[in-house]
């Protein structure tokens, strides 16, 4: 076992998984007095946190508006740069394209937040590398995007300057239940007695949740990105459109990914995830939403795993039983988000509920009538059991 | 119900090659040409790839070796360069008559082979590319012979014209005939460094002196007397304290270590030179099989982190096989092809019995990587970059600095505290270089860490006080080559079905209904349908 800090025997909250959400719940969680520790069986942020598109524009989540308070601070509250870039833009390729990215601009403006319409001429030059082809676009006047790196990394160092402590390269085996509650959290080196556990283990939440009788439905799949040499800035690095995502980062690498993943049956989840040649395919639409750039060398390309829920939403929700239980799963959307789901986690673990945001689309009785052969009938999973 | 893929998934879709082999040798050194000659002599078709005659912009960006601008313009003559490729390989003519498609050339970027997180693949493929095309190839194995290279040593003045890998040299001058510089130091005496600078020697370069950090040199004593036949000189004890020069190197210094091993104060050893060879380390090229997945291992007996191998040379991918210095480097390899070939043999072969056992001798492969970054880029203080493509220094690997393109220094008060943070903050006593990578940004450029991989792994040994076996290797991607955009785009083309169901991201419309008009109850069979709405 390889700690940061002192061995742990207990502690009063136990958070399993070292991602975006478990770190960012162990750091709202330490900064208010709370004696935290996060476990996680690899490092920080080796799972799908440490290989994501770092973008943070999640208009149709409650917890956008928080997303959008909490991320030009971050580096502040933190201590640590995240590298968080303000500002999206997106373009469009055709006027389908055009139609379907107006969605964001109805929910963002619902809740307060401004888009411009881009035509041909202005998108060109608010995106240099952008060439002819482009229609049209966008401009929102909120998201962003940051580093997911050095993000994951600040959450750990400033959750650790508050007391907080981090133990990687520490599997959870199992629980110890004691009337309705988990009395501590059996890892593979030795049990951690707590007051509450939170369970933010991405694509394995399933497995432990179902070890203390919770359900939680999900299917994990794989998604890929690419990364670009270095290239001058743009002004604004976010910009999405030609069914990718991604970012110009601070150093100038192009970093992208969209278009097909691949579902994948459980025991995937354990593997370090290996790319495919849908590299390639990336690289085509890429070179297409930035003719400019079509030089720019490839340098790496890289694949992560992820958990879906049915709807793909997430789950933050404390069950019935164990009653000292907080089950948190962002199916598949939870980088940008993880400064307000950390802090909504937080308050549900210490106050019983979040006072800022209505998780209610986030609970797990939503799965109540669910089909147990649901991912069968979403074509997720051949086999009709899940 | 019958079974509906989602048809957003990659479920279903075939992955087109342009062209199949029975088998893929990828390498056309002694392991490569006698795989390929084996599966040809029963009965099978083969295709060898080398990507030999590298072009001249490559070698430029220190690809696939670190060529240090010693080569002269002969290599921009292309068709002369692969006239001497073609006539340094020996075993070509044999391999050509025996029916082998050999592709001079022709580099491969990737190996992707089918496995619990890869279930769309029918079965092993690889990428190639040229100088104007890249495809895709399908094998039903895939034997990677891709030899070795040089580890990387960070001294002042190493980025200057003329400091460059020994096997670059090597390849330069015997394979290309169009190495520039003409005296030469080198830095190392282990058997392969030795046998390179026999090479070189014969190939006409003075080879002036060649040092070891340690008090005593490492390969056999009857190559050192055969280089100091032609006035070589043995500088035992020593470590590179600078290289001088404009642009290009004009002299060598050296300063004697002391006990503890690190570089220190004393009577200096100036050589004039055009030429700093590194032989400090070879190390087998893994590349494309660890970004393929097959497990790692270190191995001191085998030169380092090798591919975990069967007694047929099979790696932990099915299909995907290993053979010659990248399967592993020790000695007696090193002086007798045969070895690599028996190697290669095997692993082409589907013949049974083909197995073989063999046992290279103990290495410490370790202990000399971490002498020589103990008495140089330790010591070496701050304006030296480690890292050449991100331009990162030893002390900000240790001190896990972030990047200077973010100004830290400059930023507001309260900003970071990033210079508390070091090597034992992140993860105790075990650092882990990925971690280091993604915080640092060494290993991060175009070389993809070719010449700083062992040197940040020495590092954090020596700043954890850890074997240096016990740092974990740090990964490989593909593209193994970087690779154009315009260029990987020609690859593979979307097809209609994949265009039509393209979407930024899983393309499930109730991911993105916005949260107020969320129904109380979910259930797959009344969701709305996947054919309309883009991801946000
Ligand atoms: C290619 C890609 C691109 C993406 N792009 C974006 C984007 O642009 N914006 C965005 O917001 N999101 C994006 N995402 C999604 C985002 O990365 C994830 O939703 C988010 O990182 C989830 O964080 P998490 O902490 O919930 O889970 P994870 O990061 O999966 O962390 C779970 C942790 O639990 C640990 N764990 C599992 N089992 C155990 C056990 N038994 N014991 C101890 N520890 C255990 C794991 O090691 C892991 O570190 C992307 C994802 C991928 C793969």
């Amino acid at each position: 076992m390889t700690e940061m800090d002192a061995p742990v025997s207990g502690a009063d909250v136990v958070v399993i998984g070292a991602g975006a959400t478990g770190l960012s719940t162990g750091w709202w969680l330490a900064q208010s007095g709370v004696n935290v520790v996060v476990i996680d069986s690899g490092l920080v942020g080796w799972g799908a946190s440490g290989r994501n598109g770092g973008g943070c524009s999640h208009h149709f989540s409650p917890l956008f508006v928080e997303e959008q308070r909490l991320w030009p601070q971050m580096d502040e509250l933190l201590g640590y740069p995240t590298e968080f870039c303000p500002k999206r833009v997106r373009l469009a390729f055709d006027e389908r394209q055009l139609e379907l990215y107006g969605a964001a601009v109805r929910n963002a403006a619902h809740q307060g937040f401004s888009s411009t319409l881009l035509d041909a001429k202005q998108a060109q030059e608010l995106v240099p590398l952008a060439g002819d082809g482009v229609v049209g676009g966008y401009f929102y006047d909120f998201g962003g995007h940051a580093n997911p790196h050095r993000t994951v990394q600040a959450y750990a160092w400033a959750m650790q300057d508050h007391g907080g402590r981090v133990l990687q390269e520490t599997k959870v085996t199992g629980f110890r239940q004691q009337g309705g509650r988990i009395a501590a959290v059996i890892t593979d080196h030795g049990a951690i007695d707590c007051d509450q556990v939170v369970l933010a283990a991405g694509p394995s939440t399933q497995r432990l949740a179902a070890m203390v009788g919770v359900s939680v439905p999900m299917v994990p799949a794989r998604a890929e990105m690419l990364v670009t040499e270095p290239l001058p800035l743009m002004p604004i690095g976010g910009v999405d459109g030609n069914g990718l995502y991604g970012r110009q980062t601070l150093r100038g690498n192009l970093a992208y990914g969209g278009g097909p993943h691949e579902w994948l049956e459980d025991e995937a989840v354990s593997t370090t995830p290996s790319s495919t040649p849908l590299m390639s395919y990336m690289a085509g639409r890429l070179a297409q939403l930035f003719p400019r750039a079509a030089h720019a060398r490839i340098i790496r390309s890289w694949a992560g795993v992820i958990e879906n829920t049915p709807d793909g939403r997430p789950v933050i929700d404390r069950p019935a039983e164990p009653g000292n239980l907080t089950v948190a799963t962002l199916s598949s959307i939870g980088f940008g988000l993880s400064p307000a789901t950390g802090r909504a986690i937080a308050q549900i673990v210490t106050e019983g509920r979040c006072d800022f945001a209505d998780l209610s689309s986030f609970s797990l009785a939503r799965f109540a009538d669910l089909e147990p052969d649901w991912a069968h009938i979403q074509g997720w999973r051949e086999a009709a059991q899940a | 119900m019958s079974f509906r893929p989602d048809p957003k998934s990659i479920a279903g879709t075939n992955l087109p090659v342009a062209e199949r082999a029975e088998v893929l040798v990828i390498g056309g050194g002694p392991a490569g040409m006698a795989a390929a000659m084996q599966a040809a002599s029963e009965g099978r078709s083969v295709i060898l790839v080398d990507e030999n005659p590298i072009g001249l912009e490559t070698m430029a960006e220190n690809l696939p070796l670190h060529f240090g601008s010693g080569m002269t313009g002969a290599v921009r003559n292309r068709n002369a360069m692969l006239e001497a490729v073609a006539g340094a390989m020996p075993a070509l003519e044999d391999c050509l008559a025996a029916g082998v498609d050999v592709r001079l050339g022709t580099a491969c970027w990737g190996i992707y082979a089918p496995g619990p997180d890869i279930g769309w693949l029918a079965g092993p493929v690889a990428g190639l590319m040229d100088g104007a095309r890249s495809w895709m190839i399908g094998a039903e194995r895939i034997v990677v012979a891709a030899g070795q290279r040089d580890m990387g040593l960070a001294f002042p003045g190493w980025e200057k014209d003329g400091v460059m890998g020994i096997l670059a040299a090597e390849r330069l001058a015997v394979f290309y005939g169009a190495l520039q510089p003409r005296r030469l130091v080198v830095l190392g005496t282990g058997t392969e460094t030795l046998q390179s600078a026999l090479a070189l020697q014969a190939a006409g370069a003075t080879i002036l002196a060649v040092v070891e950090v340690g008090q005593a040199p490492l390969g056999a004593p009857a190559m050192l007397t055969a280089l100091a036949a032609k006035g070589t000189r043995l500088i035992s004890g020593h470590a590179p304290k600078q290289a001088e020069g404009g642009a290009a190197v004009e002299a060598l210094v050296l300063r004697p270590v002391d006990d503890d091993g690190h570089g220190q104060g004393g009577a200096d050893i100036r050589i004039a030179c055009d030429g700093v060879l590194l032989g400090v380390g070879q190390v087998p090229v893994v590349e494309l099989l660890d970004a393929a997945g097959c497990r790692m291992v270190f191995d001191p007996a085998r030169g380092g982190i090798v591919p975990e191998l069967d007694a047929r040379q099979g790696t932990s991918k099915p299909g995907i096989y290993a053979a010659g210095n990248c399967a592993g480097i020790w000695p007696a390899k090193t002086l007798d092809t045969a070895i690599a070939r028996g190697e290669g043999q095997r692993a082409a072969s589907a013949l049974p019995g083909a197995a073989g056992e063999h046992s290279p001798p103990d290495g410490q492969v370790g202990e000399d990587r971490l002498a020589w970054v103990r008495a140089t880029v330790l010591d070496a203080g701050d304006s030296l970059h480690v890292c050449q493509c991100e331009e990162v220094t030893a002390r900000e690997i240790l001190e896990l600095r972030p990047p200077r393109y973010l100004g830290v220094d400059q930023l507001a008060d309260g900003l970071p505290q990033s210079n508390r943070r070091d090597l034992r903050s992140l993860l105790g006593d075990h650092p882990h270089p990925d971690q280091v990578k993604r915080l640092t940004r060494a290993g991060m450029g175009p070389c993809q860490g070719r010449r700083c991989r062992e040197q940040v792994a020495a590092l954090l040994a020596l700043a954890s006080d850890l074997p240096y076996g016990a740092i974990r290797p740090a990964s490989h991607r593909a593209p193994v080559r970087p690779m154009p955009l315009r260029l990987a785009a020609l690859t593979n083309v979307e097809t209609d079905a994949m265009a039509r169901h393209w979407d930024t991201w899983f393309g499930m419309p109730a991911q993105y209904v916005p949260f107020w008009s969320v129904p109380a109850r979910y259930t797959a069979a009344t969701r709305s349908g996947d054919t309309e709405g883009a991801s946000e």
